[in-house]
């Protein structure tokens, strides 16, 4: 690919959620086998992935994430016995909100990967950055910033400052 | 000494927050016996003059209720923080954002051209559409612009305290004047309610089963529940164990499951995302399909776990389409 174009590319950032016993063990595989994926891909270890809240994943969304993939064991096979169940059932309906606040289901993805499927981690992960390439960069609002909590603008070492106030857009009005 | 002077302010709200106010009855006497209230649009005849009128500071507080939809909104919120001691979130959508939040779901255009131009009960030949000014022959007169979305409260202005509810429980609304008048209220930034969730004060919170599986849910139209046992056991979707108590459970005691009001306890940063966490674990199937039906039979996920807080969720409102990518931005 040539050079100007590769800078006019978009990569996508993806905030992956690995349970330790078998998705974050098969992304270690792949290391280790030098298969490659995107660097895109930013892992985050958590014990199991019943620990993925959804809040989370609106988390990684809000702070500039493309999409977020979530990897836990394969069915029967969880460590807790049935944390990737619970991931599943929140992870139905979190994509159907998700689908109602306008963030396609290609940008939020559940996987079963067990600690022998390295191949399946960089399968995943290069189909995922795929697909988000071709939707282009997730397109959140700023919320406005709460100028009202004391307790966060004290911990961020700030006084009492300006409101933040959202310049009202007259157009559809006029 | 002379009284307090306290001001009461209504943004993008239905009015029941003023009721619960006046719902205080027989107690709204003695509140009125220790404090002057200096500006409360529903019920006295002040106008914002009298306000302006104010030294910076004077009001000893002021309760907002109604989310921050106009421009109008805004600046009687600016104002009112600038003549105040203490300013307190009155109510869900002061608070998180509200009912009227949910109109995050929607560009402030499409909201416009649906409300003037297509909604099917509309008579509106004209096609008028609300203007910023119009000159008629008497002069110009003017309208407050509708903001590009719905805010709460302390994302327009700095706020104190919190009062959740819709509207705020009369208890909790006692509890805050005294200790208002008393000196005592808690550290700056406190939410007035009990900081524990509905389960924990429920009246049938004994009859919640050990390990609580649902096989589905139904809606509040489609079955007569049980007055006496858990509603989530029944397989209503009650949101009792994700929203922050102190209301008592009095839609509970009505035979409602909980729909959220009282939003979110400390430890949680977006309501909607952990409500949907606990009902979410709830769901009886380990099968991807079934999981996937029981899931489906909520039919609005955002409705349902956002629907007082959707303008103080993480994000806020509905995310552009990408196929717009590129495109202008806001």
């Amino acid at each position: 690919m040539p050079e100007a174009e590769l800078e006019r590319r978009f990569d996508p950032r993806i905030v992956a959620f690995f349970c330790n016993w078998c998705t974050y063990t098969a992304a270690d595989l792949a290391g280790i086998s030098r298969m490659e994926y995107p660097p895109g891909v930013r892992i985050v270890r958590l014990m199991c992935s019943g620990r993925v809240d959804p809040q989370f994943v609106l988390a990684a969304f809000r702070h500039g994430a493309d999409g977020v993939l979530i990897g836990g064991c394969h069915p029967g096979d969880c460590h807790y016995q049935e944390g990737n169940y619970k991931a599943r059932r929140r992870f139905e309906l979190l994509r159907m909100l998700l689908r109602d606040m306008g963030i396609e289901g290609e940008r939020l993805r559940l996987e079963w990967i067990s600690a022998s499927e390295g191949d399946k981690v960089a399968r995943v992960c290069n189909e995922m950055t795929e697909q988000i390439r071709a939707l282009g960069p997730l397109r959140l609002r700023a919320a406005p910033p709460r100028a009202g909590r004391p307790s966060a603008r004290e911990a961020a070492g700030e006084g009492a400052g300006e409101p933040v106030v959202e310049e009202p857009v007259g157009e559809a009005a006029r | 000494m002379s009284k307090p002077k306290v001001a009461f302010y209504w943004g993008a709200s239905c009015g029941g927050c003023e009721e619960a106010v006046v719902d205080l009855a027989e107690d709204l006497l003695s509140v009125v016996e220790r404090v002057d209230i200096a500006f409360w649009p529903v019920a006295l005849d002040f106008k914002r003059a009298d306000v302006e009128a104010l030294a910076d500071g004077e009001l000893a507080a002021s309760f907002i209720n109604g989310s921050v939809r106009t421009s109008e909104q805004a600046e009687m919120a600016e104002l009112l923080r600038r003549k105040s001691q203490v300013v307190i979130a009155f109510g869900s959508c002061a608070q998180l954002g509200g009912v009227p939040g949910l109109a995050n779901l929607h560009s402030r255009e499409a909201i416009l051209e649906c409300v003037y131009q297509e909604a099917p009960s509309l008579v509106n030949e004209e096609r008028t559409v609300p203007q910023l000014a119009t000159h008629v022959p008497e002069g110009r007169v003017t309208l407050p612009s509708l903001l590009d979305s719905v805010r709460t409260l302390d994302q327009t202005i700095e706020v104190d305290y919190y009062l959740p509810g819709c509207p705020p429980p009369v208890p909790l609304i006692g509890a805050a004047v005294t200790a208002l008048v008393e000196g005592k209220l808690p550290a700056r930034g406190a939410v007035l309610a009990p900081d524990v969730a509905l389960c924990a004060e429920c009246p049938r919170s004994a009859t919640k089963p050990e390990r609580l599986l649902v096989k589905g849910f139904h809606r509040t139209h489609e079955v007569v529940a049980d007055p006496e046992v858990c509603l989530l056991a029944q397989g209503l979707l009650c949101l009792g164990p994700a929203t922050r108590g102190g209301c008592g459970a009095s839609c509970i005691g009505g035979n409602m499951p909980c729909t959220g009001c009282m939003g979110p306890t400390s430890r949680v940063l977006d309501y909607g995302a952990k409500a949907l966490s606990a009902i979410g674990s709830l769901l009886d199937s380990n099968d991807e399909e079934e999981i996937a039906a029981l899931a489906g039979e909520i039919v609005d996920p955002v409705g349902t776990f956002y629907r007082y807080s959707l303008p103080a969720s993480l994000l806020h409102r509905r995310a552009e389409p990408a196929s717009r990518a590129g495109g202008s931005s806001s």
